[in-house]
């Protein structure tokens, strides 16, 4: 699966209640949260961005709370994917099992900047930056991980092992 | 093959020979629990899945706390949603308001959580249970889900830092002040999938409230877990907790639950407690500790006691001792918040609520509350609050220009007296 998108910068320990807020977290519905998404850092977040754009952030992304309301809010609001230095380990845990796509680089965290045009090529674990020509390499998964991924959640990966 | 605590707890709980960290597992799972904002999504996955019994109504535990009682339309229907789910499966420990607390000083004192056990929950301040020589950790919804199916967890075994803690901790000192300096210390991320073990002299002599306030805020560093070994004095608040039954022959089967003399430590860190003045996190991260004296002339509008952190009885003893005789500052709210409804009982056994309110102050029903700006205290564009939560995260009590300075029960109670981020000293020396 290829994802294209422009890049939007975030800092370092973006943490849950800046991806979305607790008085949002009212519903589950992804359309909802994802209208709220980042609302704390920039109000307009949401409007600003395209269908498949990606986060690229710093280290620490998605400290704090364990709120699954997080990846949720990011998918609902379409972006197809989030490059960080690090992330927190909630955070992490509930991307991969609801099947939110994550890519941890610290080149790509450092190199690429606000607006620059990202390929990543989810299966390769590779993120190519169009604007600037260059490629920078994610760390692949575990195995383990890969194959929830694969399966499109922890649920199913559950299911499928009878 | 020598083992920390943690890893012993994680390998008594697969059925495999050894682990090291890195490894991955699936876990068997003691005890579980969801709250009204987690489990909602939990439920609505567990049924999507075609579901039809949980894995065990005994083991789960689901506690409205956040946003209940009620505070709008819209969270009156997650918490009905949470309870027609427990009627459904006969959920043995779900609590309705009346009897629930905040879910992490309520589990422990219901004798719910026993040394040695495997806990996870949808909450990330799950990890305060490791007070109790618990491995516990916070999950996602869809974790807790996939618990609620099969009672079983996937972890990656976490590699795990020992704090040691030596010297004499000073008045006005506790639990928290040791956490918070610690965070200091090694930042928002300095344990990242760790497991923090503390231990020393100063951990043996520690009550069991500062321990979970300990423990609680390992998360704040980013750990996957805090844990202390158990002692004669978890083992006296096990009995207290669970009832004398069954406790004896637990202690002897857990008599090897301790970390072993060669066992692998990512790092250690030892502090000398004794210079130790009470902490405040400053705004926006729980990393920003500062000694009390060094925090001069900010003015709160607000001062919070209460929460999973310090929501306890010894935490409302000491804020009552820094108030008592005394009004709240008149540019102050102060809102105080036992956990449970045991602790607020107490309270008013004690004569505590009589302290709180005559001095001006509001004393509340058990909920999260305004700890994660949800109700009973939100603040407003400019406004500042002094609490004894754990998170100062940008708008976290409120408007995205609120601030939240962190810091001990003592603190905020002379900070609410003196209007302004106050030593305790200066108020009740």
């Amino acid at each position: 699966m290829i994802l294209k998108g422009k890049a939007w910068k975030f800092r370092d320990h973006v943490n849950t209640d800046d991806i979305i807020a607790a008085k949002y977290l009212t519903t589950t519905d992804p359309a909802e949260l994802g209208k709220r998404c980042m609302e704390t850092l920039d109000p307009e977040f949401v409007k600003k961005i395209a269908k498949g754009d990606i986060i690229v952030a710093g280290a620490n992304f998605g400290c704090g709370s364990s709120r699954e309301h997080a990846p949720i809010a990011i998918k609902g609001c379409s972006i197809s994917c989030v490059i960080a230095k690090s992330f927190a380990r909630i955070f992490f845990r509930n991307s991969i099992n609801i099947g939110l796509p994550i890519m941890e680089s610290k080149e790509a965290s450092r190199d690429i900047e606000q607006g620059d045009e990202l390929e990543i090529d989810i299966a390769k674990g590779t993120i190519r930056n169009v604007t600037k020509n260059k490629t920078y390499n994610a760390s692949p998964f575990p195995k383990f991980m890969q194959d929830i991924v694969d399966k499109g959640g922890l649920l199913n990966y559950i299911k499928s092992k009878g | 093959m020598s083992y920390t605590i943690t890893e012993k707890i994680l390998l008594a709980h697969t059925d495999k020979k050894g682990i090291v960290p890195g490894d991955f597992i699936d876990a068997r799972v003691d005890f579980c629990v969801g709250n009204d904002i987690t489990a909602p999504i939990a439920i609505k996955e567990f049924e999507k899945t075609g579901a039809k019994k949980v894995f065990d109504r005994e083991r789960i535990a689901l506690i409205p706390d956040h946003f209940a009682p009620n505070k709008d339309v819209i969270s009156a229907n997650q918490c009905k949603l949470v309870r027609d789910f427990a009627r459904k499966h006969a959920i043995k420990h779900y609590y309705e308001v009346g009897r629930m607390g905040v879910e992490h000083a309520l589990l422990p004192e219901l004798g719910l959580v026993m040394p040695g056990d495997l806990v996870v929950g949808a909450d990330s301040h799950t990890c305060t249970y490791g007070a109790l020589g618990a491995f516990s950790t916070g999950v996602g919804s869809t974790d807790l889900a996939a618990v609620f199916m099969t009672g079983k967890c996937w972890f990656k075994v976490p590699e795990s830092m020992k704090f040691i803690y030596k010297g004499k901790l000073k008045k006005w000192v506790g639990g928290k002040d040791l956490i918070l300096y610690t965070i200091g210390d090694i930042g928002v991320e300095g344990a990242t999938y760790m497991a923090m073990e503390f231990c020393g002299e100063v951990i043996e002599n520690l009550p069991m409230d500062d321990r979970f306030s300990m423990c609680n805020m390992a998360i704040e560093a980013g750990g996957k877990s805090g844990i202390i070994e158990p002692d004669e004095i978890t083992w006296a608040y096990a009995k207290e907790a669970k009832g004398p039954k069954g406790i004896k022959a637990l202690k002897e089967k857990l008599k090897g639950i301790k970390s072993d003399k060669n066992a692998k430590y990512s790092s250690v860190k030892e502090y000398n407690v004794s210079k130790i003045e009470p902490q405040v996190a400053l705004p926006h991260l729980p990393s920003n500790a500062r000694p009390v004296s060094q925090v001069k002339d900010v003015s709160i509008d607000q001062s919070v006691i209460g929460s999973c952190t310090n929501g306890r009885i010894s935490d409302l003893r000491i804020a009552a001792k820094v108030i008592k005789g005394r009004k709240v500052n008149s540019r102050v709210r102060l809102v105080v918040i036992p956990a449970t409804q045991k602790i607020y009982l107490e309270a008013l056994k004690e004569g505590l609520i009589d302290i709180f309110v005559n001095a001006g102050g509001v004393f509340c029903t058990p909920s999260c509350g305004p700890c994660l700006g949800g109700h009973m205290g939100i603040l407003a564009k400019g406004e500042r609050a002094v609490a004894t939560t754990n998170r100062n995260f940008m708008g976290r009590m409120g408007h995205p220009e609120s601030e939240v300075y962190l810091s001990n029960p003592a603190v905020a109670a002379a900070s609410a007296i003196k209007g302004r981020i106050a030593h305790p000293d200066e108020v009740a020396g």
